[in-house]
């Protein structure tokens, strides 16, 4: 093994131990994370979403799960179950949609664990759908479904592309600002994806965020200690950052 | 239920580690377990592409069936999917003729959205202050209009001094570079501990049901 794989698989034994003692310490008590208003509105627009009868739409992207943008859709799918699970007693099931195969297949898999949770036997077969395999036809079959079926809040949680301004605009359109219970919240592990988010959604997400929200959801023990372990890796990353840096001023690397 | 959820948690975590060891370990052993587990993963991800083609005939059969809103347009669609598919099945997909559906149909719709993508940004640009009025917005727009200015020659001046080769290049390669650094290496550290949820089992989007919930 050279210095880099042992670098690599240190760092993820290191992130593995810290999450696992990490959750055990903490599975009793209750999370604290900092304040990120747009999961405020999500849950109230979760609670009214129920009351109304209006459905939830999460847009979960097009990547594939075996390609490495494949956390930014287990995030996607972990918020999928949160937010099936919160909305079981609802007539209407939430909708999801994603641009490939094997994705599609775990969202029926998500929906259907939250509708089997509350015994109810009205799962619906079409409320996760494939819209489309390329990007542009992922979001041209993805707009049908914000116009048409009743969507009070989208929440866009995935990997996409520059494709995302198509979705954000349509998504402002079925649920507007200023709408009570209307949430836009969207979030892209690509760059170009969440510069377009920054200035088209409502409530956009950066960087990290994404993989965070499935805890302010719904938190697990494992939950809180990711993020905790997330912000101790990154000062770890600060301090190697700097180390680096200053060795290399002081000629010694 | 509870064996099948228990059955599949622990096949997902053993292949998960297989892949992972196998990854930085260069065991012969592991490398050709890791190898064979990806091979299967890359036929089921085809089968999957199959099934949620099916998926989607079933969505659009179910909006043709209830006459649903765009039901005119689902049957469009449903009827052109079936002659490409039998089409590329009788020709085979490197026939000319499966090139000029693509490069005549696929290729100029995708493109005309992209061009869309020019007005919605700019709808949207043009929106941002109205949405969200607050320092990081101003700042936002006037980069971005910075690097538009310094981008674009200007009719009969040609590139803006100091803009186009000062200004520009240090809000590009030095702002804009290190910002992004920055937010991929976030991005990368919520990969890594989704990754290790999933291995630990604490997240199963596999089916099965979840651990329970702690305090919130």
């Amino acid at each position: 093994m050279n210095w880099i794989g042992l670098a690599g698989s240190g760092f993820v034994i290191l992130s593995a131990i810290l999450m696992a003692s990490l959750a055990f310490l903490r599975r009793k008590s209750t999370p604290v994370f900092r304040e990120i208003p747009a999961f405020d509105r999500l849950q109230k627009a979760i609670g009214l979403a129920v009351e109304e009868g209006s459905r939830l739409h999460i847009s979960l992207g097009r990547a594939g799960l075996t390609t490495p943008q494949c956390a930014a859709e287990l995030a996607g799918l972990e918020m999928l179950r949160r937010v099936a699970e919160l909305t079981s007693a609802s007539d209407r099931p939430p909708v999801a949609t994603s641009g490939d195969g094997a994705v599609a297949i775990l969202s029926q898999v998500a929906l259907q664990a939250s509708d089997q949770a509350v015994l109810s036997t009205g799962y619906d077969v079409t409320a996760a759908r494939l819209t489309g395999l390329t990007p542009f036809s992922y979001a041209a079959g993805t707009l049908p479904v914000m116009h048409d079926e009743e969507v009070s809040a989208n929440l866009l949680m995935g990997n996409f592309d520059i494709e995302v301004a198509l979705l954000t605009a349509a998504a402002d359109r079925s649920s507007p600002a200023g709408r009570e219970g209307s949430v836009s919240l969207a979030a892209s592990d690509n760059l170009p994806a969440q510069a377009i988010i920054y200035a088209s959604a409502q409530d956009p997400l950066i960087g990290e965020e994404l993989f965070a929200a499935g805890a302010y959801i719904k938190a697990r023990p494992f939950h809180s200690a990711s993020l905790i372990v997330q912000d101790i890796l990154r000062w770890l990353v600060v301090i190697a950052i700097l180390a680096g840096a200053i060795l290399k001023l002081a000629g010694l690397l | 239920m509870k064996l099948k959820g228990l059955f599949s948690t622990a096949i997902a975590m053993a292949t998960g580690l297989i892949v992972l060891v196998g990854y930085f370990i260069g065991a012969p052993v592991l490398v050709n377990l890791r190898i064979t587990i990806l091979n299967w993963v890359i036929i089921l991800a085809a089968v999957a592409v199959f099934i949620g083609l099916f998926n989607l005939l079933a969505v659009h059969a179910d909006k043709i069936r209830n006459k649903k809103k765009g039901g005119f347009f689902s049957l469009m669609l449903v009827l052109f999917m079936l002659i490409t598919l039998l089409l590329g099945l009788w020709l085979r997909p490197d026939h000319p003729a499966m090139s000029l559906i693509f490069n005549a149909v696929q290729l100029p719709v995708e493109t005309s959205l992209m061009a869309m993508l020019v007005v919605t940004l700019t709808y949207a640009s043009i929106r941002l202050l109205h949405r969200r009025y607050n320092l990081f917005s101003v700042i936002f727009l006037a980069t971005a209009l910075l690097i538009l200015l310094g981008s674009a020659p200007l009719p009969f001046i040609g590139s803006v001094p100091i803009l186009s080769d000062m200004i520009r290049p240090f809000i590009a390669q030095v702002l804009a570079a290190a910002g992004a650094r920055g937010i991929l290496i976030g991005v990368a550290l919520g990969a890594l501990t989704t990754g290790l949820r999933v291995l630990f089992g604490a997240e199963r989007p596999y089916g099965g049901s979840n651990p329970p919930s702690g305090g919130k």
